[in-house]
């Protein structure tokens, strides 16, 4: 990368806009953005749904549909100009200089063709190879995206292989003819974090080896830290901020980049003194854009009559390499002036316990084959699941697809009920009692919210009344008057204006559903609610308004919060204890502080380890797991991470591999589920480290 | 896959069983055989008269006794009629009843006697079957390749021109029963009325000596109506995986647009409609009833309505019960054939 | 008077001028599908200032002459139907007649596509239809055929001569002959000549479009009613009874339509009873399906509920016992002033019914089987709600765009079935003047006569369009949501 200056860029765009034609009117996807990547480089493209960022890599790609369409600027690939290429040209640049990879890798992988057809199909098109020639390059390059047994690979079907394994084939697809660049449309946001962790780290190897530049888009600046040179900030449909990794992240020159990184929860710092700052106000849609600067509504230094007068040019930072910023007052905006904390909320201690788990197990018995029945096989959900819950305490449950997370809350909430072992609630078992004959008062009193934001609320009924109807079922109000103002006030309780109870669920953003799911969750007085990944699908910025709420409303009505989630740096920030499930089974259990430093639980420092963070400060200890989750059908014997497990050899007598390993108590309250012995356990040093300013 | 294919089979059994089961209860109902005893004795037969000459026959054992005889399953009947004559379900053509098999159903091959066409029920079946076979063979000629161009064509470029022109033609063909447009094809192409008396507006002749004047109008009435629905139905299909993020890799890595379609879109689009074909026979037996009636081409549709409108009670078991027999198994010919095209779909 | 001839004086300009337009048409589409196969395909393109490359050259010359031609045939044919209101009569002939007669329909039509247009954005789905051609054709079509039932069923107008009148030496007349003096009637002439029993085919025509409009809704709605009350929970519990009813379901629809319409629609059959019996078990889901939606969503609140629901199902009840009472058959208890009314056709009815019900079975049991894993689903059965509310209320209203869709789809196949009891003469007596019945009378001597078996079926086959193309715009629209 060192002649960067003299050499020519691969990717120049520059001040292009795309629009999409709807029969009513034109929508503005992409307004005046320009970006360049020079050979080798990698260019991280960073925004929130909806700012246009994938539009920017179809409008590259030439591919907008039949209803996009570019109208101003230039795209120039080695120099040449894009817009005006012929189909013909088109196709020889796609898949052989320029190669995509998209988000679903199911989805992008034809399901009725064999992986090595669709492998072969690059160079058999680009190089007019031989098809042993294309066999050939097929196999060193699924070899090189490190799948295991790549001729069985070749000869299978895209369904035969796991989620991970789809995205190395997409990406070893991408990669056949060896590109000048890489498209990366937020390639791993379907992936489990730990698999997530691998892909990237596979990302980031190959194209050092082949020496291609990228286009990286994504919603998580961790993510684009750890892989990306230079960073590009994009905000409804306009590049915002870019430049070098670490002058935006440390030097940031535009208010929506800084309240970008304040609304994010990062490990230097817990709640109390670095609160999440919530972004206020909503995203605006392409055709109800403000005049002059666009993020000006929502901007803490707005000045009227100056940020909302005509479009704000890009305007280069003084003492940077190529660093700019889209704002009016960038020189005169202190950006290092401490936030500004709001009140600080004092928090009750966790009361009497209220829900207690014990040896709880939820087995399913499944037919191996769904259309051809077969043997039927039995699924441990949940092995012997033991803890206990206080009044008004934040337990987070964090684990990967397959651990369990969610047959514990549908036995919690009585949706189906144990196989084994007791639920209580104030001592009252309820384990074994499905929904159906709960009392009311129980029913009401654990209640939950849901991770989709766009499923969870009933599309042809109005929010008012699908809050009136939980009213009523939970029998408070003795008419309709006193539980329509019941309802009003709980939409008080979350934020929405009053006006919200006669929309329908369409006429609301993602976040405002979720808030009315909340709302909805307490309308009986909850005093258990199980979140199930309630910001996971949100937004950056409005999972810092949301986890607030949430937290609010707790702290007002004492309420046990279980929190469901994969993301640790959630977690950290609100949970008061933590549990990481793997597979089933509770493989470490303690406050916050227990398990996120050491020791660990191997499972529990993997994760920790995988979990990007946006924070140049932070290093971190690599760990790459190695190979896939086990199928919940078929888990491997003994311990149930055994098979992806780094610290295996140091328990002798491959124990691992045939028993269980048994509950340990490291600390008062502190449990781990491991073989290791103290010492080494005592060994582990910290995943991550900050280091000192 | 066998123990897939046998659980099918037996679906089909069981269907198949309860389905002659529902046709012999109602074509056995009573003033079903009251009419059958009027129509072989005279009309004005005695209530007296019709019961004796029912109970001297048979007809007024338990239903599933007579189901049971006239399956094969249980031996036939031997009855002492009132009329001191003695007479065996299975004693036929003035065989001696000692002489008589003790089983004759279907299972034996025993198809009954038709009393309108004063012939074995089994030869009829059989020679207006292959009548019919050879109408159908050249309807799917027709039909099949025609509804999936067309689908294909339509889907290819959802929106464009020919798409929309072509949906139009697929609308308008499923809108059109056979008995609409056999009369106006008739009309049009079989009389002077237009000048383009191109064809014949019968196919009688077409059952000894079929040719393209004779036959074709027969042919396209019934393929239309089924084709407008396939062709929908793929390109249905077709749009929907034209849109799916694999074309879209496909497009991306440079593929042309004409192997876009023949290489990635065809085989995922094609799944659907296979069923959709398959399961379309019920509907083509419609239109071979109603279009060999129009045409008066005397084949399977034709002796379902003769034998139906006369109450000729065994020929119309025999009539279901083939007719059942063909939906079912091209029922099970589209559940396996799903399995076979649809890679995702594996045994374990 | 002479006998009209097709289209009178209008002809002399109009047939020319239309001749000449459609072959104007013909020949540019022609030559672009031609011209379009030899060049390149154009996608459109930006320049690099950010105008659009405009399609020039002969195509595009070609599309805009195109754009005119239509419009041209189309105020052509928009001729055909308005200068006719203006000419003495008999000087329009045939076509200008039926139009002359067919003005309160043309009325009620421009009035409802005015008034829609206008409140369009105000209207939700039905208003969007009018934002596309092909629904609003469909709309058009059915719309017809729907005012000329009423006007023809309720107010008799429009229809020239009484349907079932015979007229001695107009037996198989051509269209246009004059009716012979005497001859009871709005206008002296058959305008679409006789039928082999010398009956005014125009008249019969019209008058088949009440049964079909009054029957094949109605119908359709009582095999919706059934297949939704026994798909929801098929959908919803799955298991067993699941199992059951998919079995029951595919047994209905293994039989050929064509046998069960045989077996089922005989006299023998209507006098064992089974109609009866069967009108009894089907008409009695509407009922069921109203008392479950009222009750769970009024449990909570007993005494609203009772309020609503007395008198709802007492109303219905009665329809109820009203409709599947009949005087001379099995079911005939009800003392004849409390029998509101006997349905005449009742075995065609009960029977459509039957063979459409298990088609909506599977519908609405697939869209149960998805919607059931929504997360709004999980959070009424998390509040505690019971497993017919979540059905009715949180499942069924968001499956209504695909079975609104299907309903119409529905109502064109019930209109094909009902034409294809009346081709096989199944079920409805022969004087009825239905379409099915009339194109079966008119098939017998379509080598010699034409003219009685083809109105008929074109009405069947513009309805069965229409529906077909309303259905169309209805998806389209429903999906840009």
């Amino acid at each position: 990368m060192a002649n960067l200056t003299t050499a020519e860029p691969i990717l120049e765009i520059d001040r292009l806009s795309i629009s999409f034609f709807t029969r009513l009117r034109e929508i503005p996807a992409v307004m005046d953005f320009s970006a360049t990547i020079m050979p080798g480089e990698a260019l991280g493209l960073v925004g929130e749904s909806g700012c246009g960022k994938s539009t920017v890599a179809l409008g590259v790609m030439q591919d907008l549909g039949a209803n996009g369409r570019i109208v101003g600027g230039s795209i120039k690939f080695k120099g040449e100009e894009m817009n005006t290429m012929s189909p013909a040209r088109l196709r020889e640049i796609r898949g052989s200089k320029i190669a995509m990879i998209y988000q679903e890798p199911m989805a992008s992988l034809n399901p009725a063709m064999k992986i090595g057809k669709q492998l072969m199909e690059v160079p058999l098109i680009h190089d007019k190879v031989s098809e042993k020639e294309a066999y050939a390059r097929a196999l060193e390059v699924v070899t090189d995206v490190k799948l295991p047994d790549p001729k069985r690979i070749l000869n299978s079907y895209p369904h035969q292989l796991s989620g991970g394994q789809q995205q190395r084939i997409v990406i070893a697809m991408a990669l056949m003819s060896k590109p000048s660049l890489l498209i990366l449309d937020e390639p791993t946001t379907a992936l489990d974090v730990t698999v997530e962790a691998a892909v990237v780290q596979l990302v980031k190897d190959l194209g050092h080896k082949y020496g291609t530049s990228m286009l990286f888009i994504s919603h998580n600046l961790g993510l684009v830290l750890e892989t990306c040179d230079r960073i590009c900030v994009m905000y409804s449909g306009e590049a915002v901020e870019r430049g070098s990794i670490g002058d935006v992240f440390d030097d940031m020159q535009h208010p929506y980049t800084q309240a970008l990184f304040r609304s994010i929860p990062l490990p230097g710092a817990d709640k109390n003194d670095r609160p999440l700052v919530a972004i206020p106000g909503n995203f605006p849609l392409p055709h109800e854009r403000p005049k002059g600067c666009n993020f000006g509504p929502r901007c803490d230094y707005f000045q009227p009559g100056r940020c909302d007068q005509e479009m704000i040019p890009m305007v280069r930072v003084a003492g940077d390499d190529r660093h700019q910023t889209r704002c009016l007052r960038n020189r005169e905006i202190d950006w290092n002036a401490p936030v500004t904390a709001a009140a600080t909320k004092v928090k009750h201690a966790p009361g009497q316990v209220v829900l207690k788990m014990e040896n709880l197990k939820k087995y399913y018995e499944v037919a191996a084959n769904a259309l051809f029945g077969g043997d039927r096989k039995v699924v441990k959900a949940n092995e012997t699941l033991s803890f206990e819950a206080r009044e008004g305490e934040t337990l987070a449950i964090v684990g990967e697809s397959g651990c369990g997370k969610s047959t514990f809350a549908k036995l919690l909430m009585g949706l189906e009920t144990a196989t084994d072992g007791q639920i209580l609630l104030d001592n009252i078992s309820i384990g074994d009692v499905p929904i159906e004959k709960r009392s009311t008062k129980n029913v009401a009193d654990i209640q939950m919210v849901f991770q989709n934001p766009f499923d969870t609320l009933n599309p042809s009924m109005s929010v008012g009344r699908q809050i009136i109807r939980a009213l009523e079922i939970f029998g408070i109000g003795t008419n309709d008057t006193e539980r329509r103002a019941r309802m009003l006030e709980l939409l008080d309780l979350v934020k929405l204006p009053r006006a919200f109870a006669d929309r329908m669920p369409r006429q609301l953003s993602g976040g405002q559903k979720q808030r009315v799911g909340i709302a909805r969750a307490f309308a009986g007085d909850a005093r258990i609610v199980v979140a199930d990944e309630p910001v996971s699908a949100l937004d950056v910025s409005v999972q810092a308004a949301v986890t607030d709420l949430l937290m609010d409303i707790q702290r007002e009505h004492n309420t046990t919060l279980l929190f469901i989630s994969h993301d640790l740096s959630i977690v950290r920030y609100l949970a008061d204890r933590v549990m990481v499930m793997y597979l089933g089974h509770v493989v470490e259990l303690g406050t916050t502080d227990q398990v996120f430093s050491p020791p660990y639980h191997p499972y529990t420092e993997a994760l920790l380890s995988a979990v990007p963070i946006a924070d140049t400060r932070v290093t971190k200890k690599h760990i790459v797991l190695e190979g896939e989750i086990p199928s919940a059908m078929n888990p491997p014997p003994g311990c149930p991470f055994q098979t992806r497990c780094g610290w295996k050899s140091q328990v002798p007598g491959g124990l691992c591999d045939t028993q269980v390993p048994p509950v340990r108590l490291l600390a008062p309250g502190h449990q781990i589920k491991c073989h290791l012995d103290d010492a080494t356990l005592a060994a582990m040093e910290p995943v991550i480290q900050i280091a000192a300013e | 896959m066998v123990s897939f294919i046998l659980r099918r089979i037996g679906i089909m059994v069981l269907t198949a069983l309860c389905l002659t089961f529902i046709v012999f209860w109602l074509t056995n109902l009573f003033p079903n055989l009251e009419k059958l005893a009027k129509t072989q004795g005279n009309f004005r037969m005695s209530d007296d008269a019709v019961l004796s000459y029912l109970g001297n026959n048979g007809y007024l054992q338990p239903l599933p006794v007579k189901y049971g005889q006239w399956l094969g399953v249980l031996p036939g009947y031997v009855i002492a009629g009132t009329d001191g004559q003695m007479r065996a379900r299975c004693a036929t053509g003035g065989q001696d009843i000692v002489d008589a098999a003790r089983f004759c159903g279907i299972l034996q091959g025993n198809w009954g006697y038709s009393t309108v066409f004063r012939e074995d029920a089994g030869s009829i079946i059989a020679t207006r079957l292959g009548l019919t076979g050879k109408l159908m063979f050249w309807v799917m000629l027709v039909m099949v390749p025609g509804a999936l161009i067309i689908g294909v064509m339509a889907g290819m470029n959802e929106g464009s021109r020919t798409d929309r022109s072509l949906s139009t033609v697929s609308i308008l063909s499923t809108a059109t029963p056979e008995y609409v447009s056999g009369v106006v094809f008739i009309s049009v192409f079989g009389t002077a009325t237009f000048g383009m008396q191109w064809f014949k507006g019968t196919a009688t002749a077409a059952m000894d000596d079929a040719n393209f004047e004779n036959f074709f109008l027969p042919v396209l009435t019934i393929a239309l109506y089924g084709m407008g629905y396939i062709a929908r139905m793929t390109r249905a299909s077709m749009t929907e995986v034209m849109t799916a993020q694999y074309i879209r890799t496909a497009r991306l890595k440079g593929v042309a647009f004409s192997q876009i379609v023949l290489r990635h879109a065809l085989r995922n689009a094609l799944i659907a409609p296979f069923t959709v074909i398959m399961l379309q026979f019920p509907f083509l037996l419609n239109g071979v009833v109603i279009v060999e009636t129009l045409f008066n081409y005397k084949g399977f549709g034709w002796t379902l309505v003769q034998a139906a409108s006369n109450n000729d009670i065994e020929l119309l078991l025999g009539v279901s019960i083939v007719s059942v027999f063909v939906v079912l198994t091209t029922q099970l010919i589209s559940d396996i054939g799903y399995v076979f095209l649809n890679p995702r779909i594996r045994i374990a | 008077m002479d006998p009209l001839s097709w289209t009178g004086g209008l002809g002399a300009f109009l047939n020319p001028a239309l001749a000449i337009t459609a072959a104007l048409c013909g020949i540019v589409l022609v030559v672009q599908t031609g011209l379009r196969m030899g060049s390149a395909a154009v996608t459109l393109q930006s320049n690099p200032d950010g105008t659009l490359q405009g399609r020039g050259g002969v195509l595009g010359a070609l599309d805009t002459a195109l754009i005119y031609l239509v419009w041209a045939l189309v105020a052509l044919l928009l001729a055909y139907v308005t200068v006719p209101l203006v000419m003495p009569y008999g000087s329009a002939g045939i076509l200008g007649e039926i139009t002359r007669r067919l003005l309160p329909v043309w009325i009620a039509l421009v009035a409802t596509f005015a008034l829609s247009i206008r409140f369009k954005r105000r209207l939700g789905l039905y208003g969007k239809l009018f934002d596309s051609t092909v629904g609003m054709i469909g709309l058009a079509l059915v719309l017809f055929w729907v005012y000329v039932a009423v006007f023809v069923g309720i107010f008799d107008m429009i229809v020239t001569h009484d349907y079932l009148r015979q007229v001695s030496g107009l037996k198989n007349a051509l269209p246009g002959v004059v009716a012979p003096d005497g001859t009871e009637g709005a206008i002296p002439h058959y305008l679409l000549g006789g039928d082999n029993l010398a009956r005014d085919i125009f008249s019969r025509v019209m008058a088949g479009s009440v049964f079909v409009i009054a029957i094949a809704p109605l119908a359709t709605i009582f095999a919706f009613m059934v297949g939704i009350t026994l798909g929801l929970p098929a959908g919803y519990y799955g298991g067993k009874f699941d199992t059951a009813l998919s079995f029951a379901a595919n047994l209905i629809l293994a039989f050929p339509v064509i046998l069960l319409f045989y077996l089922l629609v005989t006299p023998e059959i209507v006098q064992t009873g089974i109609p009866s019996y069967m009108a009894a078990f089907l008409f009695a889901f509407p009922l069921i399906f109203i008392g479950v939606l009222v009750n769970t969503r009024y449990y909570t609140q007993p005494a609203k509920r009772n309020a609503i629901m007395l008198p709802v199902l007492g109303s219905l009840g009665w329809l109820y016992l009203s409709a599947i009472n009949a005087s001379g058959t099995v079911i005939d208890f009800l003392p004849a002033w409390a029998d509101l009314f006997d349905i005449s056709v009742l075995v065609v009815f009960v029977s459509v019914v039957f063979v459409n019900a298990p088609t909506v079975f599977r519908i609405v049991r697939g869209l149960t089987l998805d919607l059931r894993t929504r997360d709004y689903v999980a959070a009424a059965q998390t509040r505690g709600e019971g497993a017919w509310y979540i059905m009715l209320w949180e499942i069924l209203p968001n499956a209504r765009g695909p079975l609104i869709v299907d309903f119409c789809l529905r109502i064109g196949y019930t209109t094909i079935l009902l034409g294809t009891l009346g081709f096989f003469g199944l079920g409805l007596s022969s004087e009825s003047p239905d379409w099915g019945t009339t194109i079966n009378e008119g098939r017998k001597l379509l080598l010699i006569y034409i003219h009685p078996a083809l109105p008929p079926a074109m009405a069947l086959l513009s309805l069965v369009l229409g529906l077909n193309l309303l259905a169309d715009g209805l998806r389209e629209e429903s999906l840009k949501d």
